[in-house]
């Protein structure tokens, strides 16, 4: 086939190259300016895709974003993107595009089956059939539909392209660059209004370049680009092309998709869109109006068109959308179309207008059939004849449709706004709903000739100038234009035709299923919606949803405005996943921290686990370790043995200071701070205002108005929050602040036997660490290694004399580094996060596991600690019955009754002999770990009456890992019971 | 804090007029709910139990104007009181959670007091 036959001149595009793109592995040449759809027509290809349900033939059905028809997925390997509406699709040379839900070539689909199954397939079959036998559904019957209906499918590889996030802010956004978003922009612009104008479209103008119009004596498309040009020229006026505003949230925020390289063969490093979030004062919304169908008989074949995408392919592309058009409308607009056509010196074969008047037009050698209708038509693959209701057949390759036009008003009702109909226009316009700082200007108001827009868009500018205080002249910036004649009767289905009429082309939704889904009681709006899926999918019916509602109406017997809208939520136009992303992917999704010791870990062969945001090292391997096992139980040894240091900056670390400190401490913990002297460290249990413990830690008072808190890693940010609530909700009257410290201070805990023999050594003079003038919960503020500032506490999470020795974050390397070196005589150890994890199990400490948000002060062995001198956070709610029966549970330890048997956490305690019932349940597991210090596996957990019940054997049942257990209930304390080595 | 009262962050697009520091994206913040949770009870009332159950667990949840919490965790770590239409999302009102508590409580002295 000869390139280009249906291309008649270059259109509004002036200057073109030629563009080689391959849709369905041919080969074919387009050229810039082109869309994919302008390009396809040129060469003739009216069958791009098979629709969605019944795999019938598609054609292109418009030209813009309401595209129902023609998704085909775009390039190939991980930059494939599925559902790409051609008509939208930007040439460039290279393009490559394949066509999409077909089973073998495009012209013989084995799925089409589907077709001359329709009668199965209506309106919620699934709901009806492939019932039986039951479990075919989900095997066989389910897959099978899946795979048969359905759009493009992903490329499953990862995106390699990038994509950002921007944000602007404007007095005045404007959304389309039609003739009254442009008018618009002039006014504003021209009084210095800051200006934001975006549209869609890779080429301003929208509908000033799809029609022959004149405004000032030359054709629209100029006046377009001069004003462009102008507008391009003010500082103060910021153009988005290819730029969707998709949604209208509160406060005027909008959101807005910049397609930046899409047009290119590769972003070339560049990303590929940008989601931008605009903050505007004012915005004027001028996004036109979108031409909607008339059901009747096989209207969907290939080659069945909007009457205004032909006329855009015609004028803007210089594209013929076939060689003998015929037309069909109910309105004045339609005609508009073969005047175009006729000028251009193609064959319109006939005009059928659905109304009883007189023509509007005169045209020669057209034959006219006023008061008619298309009743059914013929070509399976392509047009070829349309029967009229008078019975004449009229051959045809392009059927342009007209129904009249929608405007649109998507973004008026994001925050709920609902349109009101319009009889005389035969549509919804925006009502006064929409958020107050917007306006609506041109067809988008309901204004659909080029006159009414160009004024309208002007005096919406000068209301919003208005409402700004700012100066301005009134000079309209267009004198003189074309008339046009939109007149219309409503007319929305042709009854009397025995074939299927489609309404929604893309989900396949035809009268029938209209009918049947009232029939059966769905006749809300929005039921229908669901019951047929009519409005659904990559276009949100932007052609079929005010058809489908009027033909609910004239079989509900209502008005249109009695049937109702479905709402219109955002985005406007579908949004890839990787644009609401962003930059946040992969290990970009969240904030990676990392701990001040984290490159000598590194050095030092650590295994990294993610803890909240945090990276901690889990353990150091060392030469001939054949698993983390050897490693962990090593590093716990060493520790136990001698001594071991570990990182521990990522608890929260919080710094009180205030005259009120210690006060606000006793109402924020359930324990009594205002007794602790300086030079000392409390272990301290906060409860939720439930009465559930929230969170523990240590708080050192470092002088008589100034604490130290420290919180557990996961809940650092909950309990800052929660202080804030506290100090500025609760007791403002306090004199205290906090602040978070955690970043500031590295800290290191340093435990073992020999681990005040170590500290000795780094420790400057005359500082002293002895027992006695340094004993256990005691803390100080000193220096280190000759001058370094540093705090020490001596507490212990592993039940070994320990200290935590915290320094500045930017000394945290060189002090592990120190402590190495001074180490080495001790035969040093640095430990992981699961050894640190082993030895408070060991010791029996409780910890997250435990502290589950819904486990009482008294459950894990520390309600004596809820003060009952004093109010605090969660102490009246602690009291209640329910939270204190007889059977409560209590915070016990289990060890294996044969040594070498494992369990695991989360395993249920029932009695032995007892059926594993929930109600034989008796409590959890809740924290295991082999005990290198016992040589078994050991186990905390929660049992009803515990503390009661030590020595008595349980079963330990995991249905999980299909696994009972025999276990000892024993004291928590494993190691150490009596706390003489922590003392020591 | 309670898990009832565990704030979630928020992607509302809004703006929030912060008293401090002017129109703040409400992304900034998180949102805890009724600031009703400013009222906590008296501990030593003979019908402490009742009264603190009601505070933690009985919230308005209004269609129309609506006192509320906010924290701009983000940003001065302000807890606000916005007052903020359900229905519209318009924002009528914000103060500092601190002037409202002490505001509160001054009016309750000088009634003690009269």
């Amino acid at each position: 086939m000869p390139d280009q036959t249906n291309r008649i001149h270059n259109g509004v595009l002036g200057e073109t190259k030629p563009c080689q793109f391959i849709f369905n592995e041919q080969r074919f040449t387009g050229q810039t300016g082109d869309t994919l759809a302008s390009a396809l027509l040129a060469n003739g290809q009216q069958l791009v895709a098979r629709s969605f349900k019944y795999h019938r033939p598609r054609g292109i059905f418009s030209a813009g974003v309401e595209e129902p028809n023609a998704l085909v997925t775009l390039r190939t390997g991980a930059l494939t993107e599925p559902n790409t509406r051609a008509t939208v699709v930007e040439m460039f040379d290279g393009l490559e595009a394949k066509s999409q839900n077909h089973i073998g070539p495009l012209s013989f689909d084995v799925m089409a089956i589907n077709d001359y199954l329709s009668p199965f397939l209506s309106a919620g079959f699934y709901y009806k059939t492939f019932m039986w036998p039951k479990n075919f559904w989900e095997k066989l019957y389910e897959p099978a539909i899946r795979r048969a209906a359905g759009l493009g499918s992903l490329s499953m590889q990862e995106d390699p392209d990038t994509y950002d996030k921007g944000f602007l802010h404007a007095d005045l956004l404007i959304i389309g660059t039609g003739p009254a978003g442009i008018a618009a922009a002039l006014t504003a612009g021209r009084a210095g209004v800051r200006v934001i104008i975006a549209d869609e479209d890779f080429l301003s103008g929208g509908r000033l370049n799809h029609e022959q119009l004149h405004i000032d004596e030359q054709p629209a498309s100029e006046w377009a680009k001069t004003s462009m040009q102008e507008l391009a020229s003010m500082s103060n006026v910021r153009i988005m092309t290819r730029t969707t505003v998709y949604g209208s949230f509160d406060h005027g925020i909008f959101g807005a998709l910049e397609r930046a390289t899409e047009h290119k063969l590769n972003s070339a490093g560049k990303p590929r869109q940008i989601l931008w979030r605009i903050y505007a004062k004012r915005s004027l919304l001028c996004a036109g109006a979108t031409e909607r169908s008339i059901a009747f008989g096989n209207n969907d074949r290939p080659g069945i068109m909007l009457a205004g995408a032909v006329r855009t392919y015609l004028n803007r592309f210089g594209v013929s959308a076939g060689k003998q058009v015929a037309l069909f409308t109910n309105n004045d607009n339609g005609w508009q179309t073969a005047i175009d056509l006729q000028k251009a010196g193609v064959e319109v074969s006939a005009i059928v207008d659905s109304r009883d008047i007189k023509p509007p037009f005169t045209l020669s050698d057209v034959p006219v059939y006023m008061n008619n209708q298309v009743v059914d038509t013929s070509g399976r693959l392509g047009l070829q004849s349309i029967k009229l209701a008078s019975g004449e057949t009229i051959q045809c390759d392009v059927l342009g449709v007209s129904g009249g036009w929608n405007p649109n008003v998507h973004l008026t009702c994001h925050q709920r706004g609902r349109p009101v109909w319009n009889n005389e226009l035969s549509a919804f316009v925006p009502d006064d709903t929409m958020p107050a700082s917007m306006l609506v200007a041109g067809a988008a108001n309901g204004q659909l000739s080029l006159s009414e827009a160009l004024l309208g868009g002007h005096e919406k500018a000068l209301a919003v100038m208005d409402t700004l205080g700012v100066k301005h002249s009134s000079a309209p910036p267009a004198k003189s234009t074309t008339e046009e004649s939109v007149t219309i009767s409503a007319f929305w289905q042709v009854s009397g035709s025995s074939a299927r009429s489609w309404i929604d082309l893309q989900n396949d939704v035809t009268t029938k299923d209209i009918a049947q889904a009232k029939k059966e009681g769905f006749q809300a709006v929005e039921h229908a919606k669901r019951y047929t899926t009519l409005g659904m999918a990559t276009d949100q019916g932007k052609t079929s949803n005010v058809l489908g509602l009027a033909i609910m109406a004239e079989l509900a017997n209502q008005s249109i405005p009695q049937t109702g809208t479905t709402i219109f939520r955002p985005p406007y136009t579908p949004i890839s996943i990787g644009a609401l992303a962003g930059r946040s992917r992969g290990k970009h999704f969240r904030p990676t921290r990392l701990t001040p010791t984290h490159d000598w870990a590194t050095k030092h062969n650590a295994s990294f686990v993610e803890s909240g945001m945090w990276m901690r090292a889990e353990w150091f391997v060392q030469d001939g370790e054949s698993g983390w096992r050897d490693s962990v139980d090593r590093e716990v040894r060493q520790t136990r043995e001698s001594v071991g240091i570990c990182d521990v900056t990522t608890l929260g670390k919080i710094d009180i200071q205030g005259r009120d400190a210690a006060t606000f401490l006793d109402k924020v913990y359930a324990n009594t701070f205002a007794t602790l002297k300086p030079g000392k460290v409390r272990y301290g249990l906060m409860l939720r205002e439930d009465g559930f413990v929230m969170d523990d830690g240590t708080t050192a008072r470092l002088s008589d108005t100034h604490f130290l808190m420290t919180t557990t890693t996961a809940n650092a940010v909950n309990v800052f929050r929660h202080l804030e609530f506290c100090r500025q909700c609760l007791w403002p009257e306090l004199d205290v602040h906090c602040g978070s410290v955690t970043e500031q201070w590295a800290q290191v805990a340093i435990a073992g036997p020999n681990s005040r023999g170590l500290l000795e050594s780094i420790v400057d003079k005359p500082f002293d660490i002895s027992n006695e003038s340094f004993p256990f919960m005691a803390c100080a503020e000193l220096t280190i290694c000759d001058g370094t500032p540093a705090r020490l506490f001596r507490i212990s999470f592993s039940g070994e004399l320990a200290y935590e020795l915290a320094v500045p974050s930017r000394y945290g390397s060189s002090l592990m580094d120190k402590l190495m070196e001074a180490g080495k005589p001790f035969n040093v150890a640095p430990y992981g996060l699961e050894a640190l994890g082993v030895m408070r199990i060991e010791k029996g400490h409780a910890a997250g596991n435990e502290l589950n948000g819904q486990t009482t002060a008294g459950n894990i062995g520390l309600g004596r600690m809820v003060s009952q001198k004093k109010d605090c956070i969660g102490n009246v709610l602690s009291k209640r019955p329910g939270m204190n029966p007889d059977d409560s549970i209590a915070l016990v330890g289990f060890m294996p009754v044969n040594p070498t048997d494992t369990f695991s956490a989360g395993a249920h305690f029932i009695a032995k002999q007892a059926e594993p019932t929930l109600a034989n349940d008796e409590g959890w597991m809740s924290s295991v770990a082999f005990s290198p210090s016992l040589g078994c596996t050991i186990g905390l957990g929660f049992i009803k009456r515990g503390t009661e019940r030590l020595g008595e054997t349980v079963i330990a049942h995991s249905p999980l890992l299909k696994k009972d257990v025999e276990v000892n209930i024993v004291s928590p304390h494993f190691v150490d019971p009596e706390g003489e080595r922590l003392r020591g | 804090m309670n898990a009832a009262l565990a704030p979630n962050p928020t992607y509302t697009d809004m703006l929030i007029p912060h008293p401090l520091l002017g129109l703040r994206d409400s992304a900034e913040f998180v949102y805890l709910g009724d600031a009703k949770l400013l009222l906590r009870p008296n501990a030593d009332s003979e019908t402490a139990a009742d009264e603190f159950h009601d505070y933690l667990h009985l919230r308005d949840n209004p269609a129309g104007l609506h006192k509320e919490l906010w924290f701009h965790e983000y940003g001065d770590r302000s807890w606000l009181v916005v007052t903020r239409d359900t229905l519209t999302h318009e924002i009528s009102d914000v103060q500092l959670a601190r002037d409202v508590v002490i505001a509160n409580s001054e009016q309750q002295n000088g009634q003690e007091h009269a």
